[in-house]
């Protein structure tokens, strides 16, 4: 290429502007260069295990940090002795930590789910419940709780006893997953899924499923009298004790995470618009199904979990856009870390603001993420370009 | 010479009344540069998209060193085979650097699962990619901080990334002053001639096309009107064929070989729109307004916006 110069071919009004002011750059731009990626996602995964560690701690029996840090590391198998009562490390043990890792893959798999579809569909107001799977969700949870309060005894498959789940949120997850389906054989039209379609469908059938558990609530009596029960689903909460749920989830998390940062170039390139994607080498309509299937999962496994909480997968991948660029393979993990964070904290206040009742974990993300974001948005009004 | 690309008897049409392209013939050999003429909604833009598979023939084949297109894998036909668009979606695209905009044209050299980073041989097409079109110097800004011709050079960029055999560009000079324009063609044609990559371009500059291209081909009506040098294509019988009245072909005062497409003198007092409008002689011209009675009792229409509105009609 330097004949080029040679042959004084060049453009060079190009190099003859002025170069670009480094320090105007938006500080998102330099957390994005390449060095800065890595300590950013060290940073972000520091912080998550700060809160995590902070999460464990508060409560009402309050346990000291080094209590924390003493008993996590003995129950690792490391050789530390117990220098707390045996009380607390059951408490911590048993019921707060599962409950603490469980909201982290709850935040981190609804942000990861809401990248994936906010890139797929090139649409700011995209989250992960878009394709029908809270509607859903809802309605099989709901009709669920409807079944149980009949006095029909319900119970979780045997198959799938050992997740730990009731049969609520293993309804929930099931009938998410098989509304997505739905929607997804809707738009289907000669072997393509236009994306447009896509919404639509998932907006058709999200009404659909809605009315019906409207109308399943209004009909049953012995519903509305589990109307609180079932209203602290609708609006998620973290109500995991015990290990087994998030031995059964944590897996399909992880490989979820690492599948979406394997799609992270497809997702990059579909920033050219599906014909530039197709045009540069992605397989677009492959793509699109791997992006579906990788963010129905992720959502379903927040689903069994937590129920249906709101905001994360809208705006922490937007939030995390902001700080750290539209490039997936950093907004990928950064987003996971990000969710994983916001969520526990969002636990955290959840059961100790009004202790010992307990507001549903909905609440506080919309109450605490709507003006964090927004003030995130006024301070990066340059930037965002959506 | 080898023939990298070859479309057979292509037909086309967005909707099953009307074909935007009825029997092309094209053979693109390596190192060939050829520029694509011809009126708006000739199917210049819709042959382009056949070529790369973005769209499928209804009928006729496009083969790629005799494989039918639609064998090869999009990664394997995107190593082959670049396209420089005429504009990208702004959106969240705008808040990549050019450098991570360049980069998208390594994608399908990557391996099967995309969790391998960088190699050196991604890094050095992506530099020499910035170099030869000279982005260099704006690796670090946001694309959104662009020109649109500075937009225009980054595609081009991304397209050298993929290394391609051959590169398809849809009006290319479009947002480049005429300077940029001689030098970014002039760049292509420097790649033709150093590595043996194909050009194929849509141009409505009539005159660009006939002094920097060895091969025009000009299209009208959806089928090949003419195909060969500057010389043998821009006369003035097929040039009025295609475009209608108005223009007139005279030699290029320094190489008389090569014609020159001007407007015609004398017509800028308001008859010529008159003549567009109405028709001087009462004979069909492809570029007439927008409606076109070329067979009797069959109306054609002429442009995308008429096609899309053509329901009302």
């Amino acid at each position: 290429m330097t004949q080029l110069r040679a042959m004084g071919l060049g453009l060079r009004d190009a190099q003859r502007r002025p170069a670009p002011a480094a320090v105007s750059v938006r500080p998102a731009a330099a957390l994005r260069r390449r060095a800065g990626r890595w300590r950013t996602l060290i940073l972000l995964a520091t912080i998550l295990v700060l809160a995590m560690a902070l999460a464990a701690a508060r409560g009402a029996v309050a346990i000291p940090l080094s209590h924390v840090a003493g008993i996590v590391l003995h129950q690792l198998g490391l050789p530390v002795a117990p220098a707390w009562p045996a009380a607390e490390e059951s408490i911590l043990w048993q019921l707060r930590l599962p409950r603490v890792v469980a909201a982290a893959l709850v935040g981190a798999s609804l942000a990861t789910s809401g990248v994936l579809l906010q890139g797929l569909f090139r649409n700011p107001l995209v989250d992960p419940f878009v394709l029908g799977l809270s509607a859903g969700a809802g309605l099989a949870a709901t009709l669920t709780v409807a079944l149980l309060a009949a006095g029909f005894g319900i119970a979780a498959p045997a198959a799938l006893r050992w997740t730990g789940f009731g049969p609520v949120p293993l309804a929930g997850a099931l009938g998410g997953l098989a509304s997505v389906t739905i929607v997804y054989s809707a738009a289907r039209r000669g072997g393509r899924v236009p994306t447009t379609r896509l919404l639509l469908a998932g907006l058709a059938l999200s009404s659909i499923l809605a009315a019906l558990s409207t109308a399943l609530v209004v009909l049953s009596d012995r519903l509305l009298l589990q109307w609180r029960a079932l209203l602290g689903w609708l609006f998620g909460g973290v109500a995991v004790s015990g290990w087994a749920p998030v031995r059964a989830t944590a897996p399909l998390v992880l490989i979820g995470i690492v599948a979406a940062l394997a799609l992270a170039r497809w997702l990059d390139a579909l920033l050219l618009g599906e014909e530039g994607a197709a045009q540069i080498g992605v397989p677009v309509e492959a793509a699109k199904v791997a992006i579906v299937v990788v963010a129905s999962l992720l959502t379903g496994a927040s689903v069994a979990l937590a129920g249906l909480v709101s905001f994360v997968g809208l705006l922490v991948p937007h939030a995390a856009r902001l700080a750290l660029g539209p490039g997936h393979r950093t907004l990928v993990p950064g987003a996971a870390l990000s969710g994983a964070f916001f969520l526990v904290l969002a636990d955290l206040l959840a059961r100790t603001v009004i202790a010992p009742t307990e507001l549903p974990v909905g609440v506080i993300t919309a109450l605490c993420g709507g003006p964090a974001f927004l003030w995130l948005l006024r301070r990066q009004a340059s930037g965002g370009s959506w | 010479m080898v023939i990298l690309l070859e479309a057979a008897g292509l037909v086309f049409g967005y909707s099953p009344a009307q074909r935007v392209l009825d029997g092309v013939d094209l053979a693109v050999a390596r190192g060939e540069r050829l520029a694509l003429l011809g009126p708006n909604g000739a199917g210049k833009s819709t042959l382009l998209r056949l070529l790369c598979r973005t769209l499928r023939p209804q009928r006729g084949t496009v083969r790629w060193e005799g494989r039918p297109l639609h064998t090869l894998s999009r990664a394997e036909l995107a190593r082959r085979v670049a396209v420089v668009p005429q504009n990208v979606p702004s959106g969240p695209l705008d808040d990549l650097t050019v450098e991570e905009v360049v980069a998208l044209g390594r994608v399908p050299h990557a391996g099967r699962f995309g969790l391998r980073g960088e190699t050196a041989a991604d890094r050095a097409a992506i530099d020499e990619a910035l170099e030869a079109t000279e982005t260099a110097a704006l690796a670090g800004r946001r694309l959104g901080e662009l020109s649109g011709g500075e937009r225009q050079l980054v595609l081009l960029a991304l397209a050298l990334a993929q290394q391609p055999q051959l590169l398809l560009l849809d009006e290319p000079t479009r947002h480049l002053d005429p300077h940029h324009q001689v030098a970014l063609l002039n760049l292509v044609a420097v790649l033709a001639a150093s590595r043996g990559v194909a050009i194929v371009a849509v141009l409505h500059d009539l005159n660009l096309a006939a002094c920097l291209f060895p091969r025009l081909v000009l299209l009208c009506g959806g089928r090949v009107l003419a195909d060969g040098p500057p010389g043998t294509v821009l006369k003035t019988e097929l040039v009025a064929c295609a475009y209608g009245d108005g223009l007139e072909v005279v030699p290029h005062p320094h190489r008389p070989e090569i014609p020159l497409v001007l407007p015609a003198v004398g017509l800028a007092d308001g008859s010529l729109h008159a003549q567009m409008a109405y028709g001087s002689r009462g004979t069909p011209r492809a570029n007439g307004p927008l409606m076109e009675h070329s067979v009797p009792g069959t109306t054609r229409y002429r442009t995308n916006e008429a096609r899309e509105t053509s329901h009302r009609w």
